[in-house]
């Protein structure tokens, strides 16, 4: 199968000049051309029929028909005469939803949690509408205004009246969330730094940017995140050891901004060589350059990568999980454990509702950036 | 103005440049000196030993996958070592093998003409790389195979299998020494087959004649071994697994940590195999087909002569980061306790011995090794198939 298909795509006419102008009008046209075309295609389209046939209706009758929508336990989602075949459980999700949410946060304190995800919300918009009014203060907001400000709020600040929250009562949607932020807060950053570091002319700083993004892109990121939580706590001072979830942001940081500077040189090498010798002869410093003319330009230019490389980042937060940090995944491992809600269904409606969680999220972001993409190409072929 | 006039300010550049590095230079070794006085105290506080010696130790835990001879009351962690590595590169191999089928598959099926084809393709791609990995691997494991019957209700499938909540149990081939010779009867097989199809080609090459070889070659390769092993009496049998009351005796153990990590991994990486192979066979231009056909090539000639050398050499590259990607990732075991390399030996082996610093830096080497020799080989093909301008 996949030879002919491969055969029709390369070597046919495409519908558009081959077939006469009336086999492509009206729907009839339209499926003669797209599905029934030749034998092959005949049998793959009853395939593809058959194959719905048997998986749609099944899926429907699990998440939605045949789901259960409320109840105080397991008992509601167990199989019984009323209900033989029970679908998803989501009374089990409804039921445990705020420790979704924020984990062991203080009921009383949740508001900080709601006034953070505002308050990101609006930093996220501001600086990635592309027709946003002065997207240098949004950068401004957001790298450094929004995580002091989320410092504050979540943590906590007794002299401001504000309860300290230690971070291992965090958890669930707030602790992905918190480290995904501090994943770009930081790596952006760091990454422009290692990737000019790449390209600099002084062999001492080419040799250390280079080490340490090969080194941190060539190994995985759960070794990463176990050496920032094993191996940190031993090379400082025994006061000076971060919390569990620090360390772990720490790691995030170091891996996220390793991936960034690889994605912010392929935008710097995307800036004509004119720029930099124009800077130049404007008579600007280097960092007058770079700040002012060059990476302007290139993080433009490289908007896309960098929200793909974001979506990576978005699904590496999950490895959290292994170092022992209750991000979202680990709120719902938390919640199927519970004896109270063991029933056979519980472990795929917690799932389905983290895919949900995840898809909704990841999805959503690449169609920014391939909007993002048409954009910049439109705007280069004028 | 004089040359010294223009020299001075590039010395002055210059010697700035060499400070701003020897500057840097003593910064990173005061910290990695602060570091490694604050580790050999905090070792010394929890009574840590460091080094290497731990090695030769004897390990005293179980390994639930060996694919080497391992006891837990006699090996040392340096086989654990070893057990683990080789359970990674399992999982990975068998993984690479099934996502690049798998991938294929998909990648030419979304530029199907066929809509509905194309559309099933799009959401395959679409719905699994916006999932984390991990989350899948757990779903595979706790909702799918966690949910299959006890050891009471185990399936029996056709042929002896065994198929519980405590794995897949198949028959293990029991090879007798007789079986060599089938494996020589393939390689011969194998050999004879090429060197026919170098023959097709150099007669081609003089008279212009087309010899179709595809079918001699597949009854030598087919055939030999199959002479040679009913000849050397079928030196093959089955160990078949026995269903007992409280466990599968026998067979070939499938672990379920196993399977939810190779079918998690293949089916998460193919989607992304299935991208790169999209882009590269539309990155073959449509002048090069239309070539082909001018030049009379039939259309099984046009593809493998023209469209897939031209799309392999987009594909290869991305490719080889999506294997690299695959091997980081298989990692990722560690959640459900699929003993891989991570699991075993920064796992099980960082917790008993405490030396950290020792262990994540051999577990770190490992992978930065098998990625350098990747890069390396990839490199290589990348200077083999650039494009020579005449």
């Amino acid at each position: 199968m996949p030879m002919s298909t491969i055969e029709q795509r390369a070597l046919s006419d495409s519908p558009r000049t081959s077939a006469p102008l009336s086999a492509r009008a009206g729907m009839f046209g339209w499926l003669r051309a797209n599905l029934l075309s030749s034998p092959v295609n005949i049998a793959l389209t009853l395939l593809c029929i058959v194959f719905i046939a048997w998986a749609l209706p099944s899926l429907l009758r699990f998440f939605f028909f045949d789901a259960v929508w409320s109840g105080a336990d397991r008992q509601a989602c167990l199989a019984s005469p009323m209900r033989p075949h029970p679908g998803a459980c989501w009374a089990f999700v409804r039921v445990w939803f705020s420790y979704f949410v924020y984990g062991f946060y203080p009921a009383g304190q949740r508001w900080r949690v709601d006034l953070f995800f505002l308050a990101l919300a609006f930093g996220v918009v501001w600086l990635l509408r592309l027709s946003s009014p002065r997207r240098d203060l949004a950068a401004l907001y957001f790298f450094v205004i929004l995580p002091a400000l989320s410092f504050i709020l979540l943590h906590g600040a007794p002299y401001l009246g504000l309860a300290v929250v230690p971070t291992a009562l965090w958890g669930g949607i707030l602790v992905t969330i918190v480290v995904a932020t501090v994943g770009i807060v930081f790596s952006l950053p760091l990454g422009i730094l290692l990737a000019l570091g790449r390209r600099s002319d002084k062999p001492v700083v080419r040799l250390l940017a280079v080490g340490f993004i090969e080194v941190v892109r060539g190994v995985p990121v759960i070794t990463v995140l176990f050496m920032a939580s094993v191996m940190l706590p031993l090379f400082v001072p025994e006061p000076l050891a971060p919390d569990k979830l620090l360390r772990a942001l720490i790691g995030v940081a170091m891996f996220a901004s390793a991936y960034m500077a690889e994605v912010v040189r392929g935008g710097l090498a995307a800036v004509p060589r004119g720029q930099y010798e124009a800077a130049r002869a404007l008579g600007l410093s280097y960092w007058r350059m770079m700040a002012l003319v060059i990476l302007p330009q290139a993080l433009q230019a490289t908007l896309p990568n960098i929200v793909n490389t974001f979506i990576g980042l978005f699904k590496d937060t999950t490895l959290v999980f292994v170092v022992g940090i209750f991000d979202f995944l680990r709120t719902i491992e938390a919640a199927r454990a519970d004896p109270k809600w063991a029933a056979p269904n519980i472990p795929v409606t917690g799932y389905a509702f983290a895919a949900l969680f995840y898809f909704v999220f990841c999805y959503g972001m690449s169609r920014y950036a391939q909007s993002v993409e048409a954009r910049l190409a439109r705007g280069s072929r004028r | 103005m004089t040359d010294a006039a223009h020299e001075a300010p590039r010395r002055r550049r210059r010697l700035g440049s060499v400070a701003v590095q020897i500057g840097l230079l003593v910064i990173i070794a005061a910290l990695g000196y602060g570091a490694i006085l604050n580790a050999a105290q905090n070792l010394a506080r929890a009574h840590i030993a460091s080094g290497f010696g731990f090695w030769n130790n004897t390990v005293g835990f179980d390994i639930s996958q060996t694919l080497i001879s391992y006891s837990a009351s006699a090996s040392t962690f340096g086989r654990a070592f070893w057990v683990g590595l080789l359970n990674t590169l399992l999982v990975a191999g068998i993984g690479i093998v099934l996502a690049t089928v798998l991938g294929f598959v998909v990648g030419i099926a979304r530029l199907s003409r066929n809509w509905l084809v194309s559309r099933l393709a799009g959401f395959y791609v679409e719905t699994l790389r916006n999932v984390p990995l991990l989350l899948q691997i757990l779903f595979w494991y706790n909702a799918v195979l966690q949910s299959l019957p006890a050891l009471r209700g185990s399936i029996v499938l056709p042929g002896g299998g065994i198929l519980n909540n405590r794995g897949l149990f198949l028959p293990r081939p029991v090879f007798a020494p007789g079986f060599t010779a089938v494996i020589a009867a393939l390689l011969l097989g194998i050999a004879a087959a090429i060197l026919l199809r170098l023959w097709a080609g150099r007669r081609q090459a003089q008279t212009g004649a087309e010899i179709n070889v595809l079918w001699h070659a597949l009854g030598l390769i087919v055939g030999l071994p199959l002479a040679a092993f009913a000849l050397s009496g079928f030196p093959l049998s089955f160990e078949i697994p026995d269903l007992g009351r409280f466990n599968v005796r026998g067979g070939l153990e499938i672990l379920p940590e196993f399977a939810a990590l190779l079918i998690a991994l293949s089916v998460y990486t193919a989607a992304f195999i299935a991208e790169v192979v999209r882009a590269g066979i539309l990155a073959v231009p449509r002048g090069q087909i239309e070539a082909a056909q001018a030049l009379g090539l039939r259309s099984g000639n046009t593809l493998r002569l023209v469209v897939v050398p031209q799309a392999m050499r987009v594909i290869v590259p991305p490719l080889t980061s999506q294997y690299l990607n695959l091997i980081k990732n298989s990692s990722l075991g560690v959640a459900i306790g699929y003993p891989d390399l991570v699991q075993v030996f920064a796992g099980s082996v960082l917790n008993i011995t405490g030396q950290a610093v020792e262990v994540i830096a051999i577990t770190m080497a490992v992978y930065l090794a098998i990625s350098l020799v990747t890069s390396l080989a990839m490199n290589l093909y990348g200077r083999s198939t650039v494009i020579v301008e005449r």
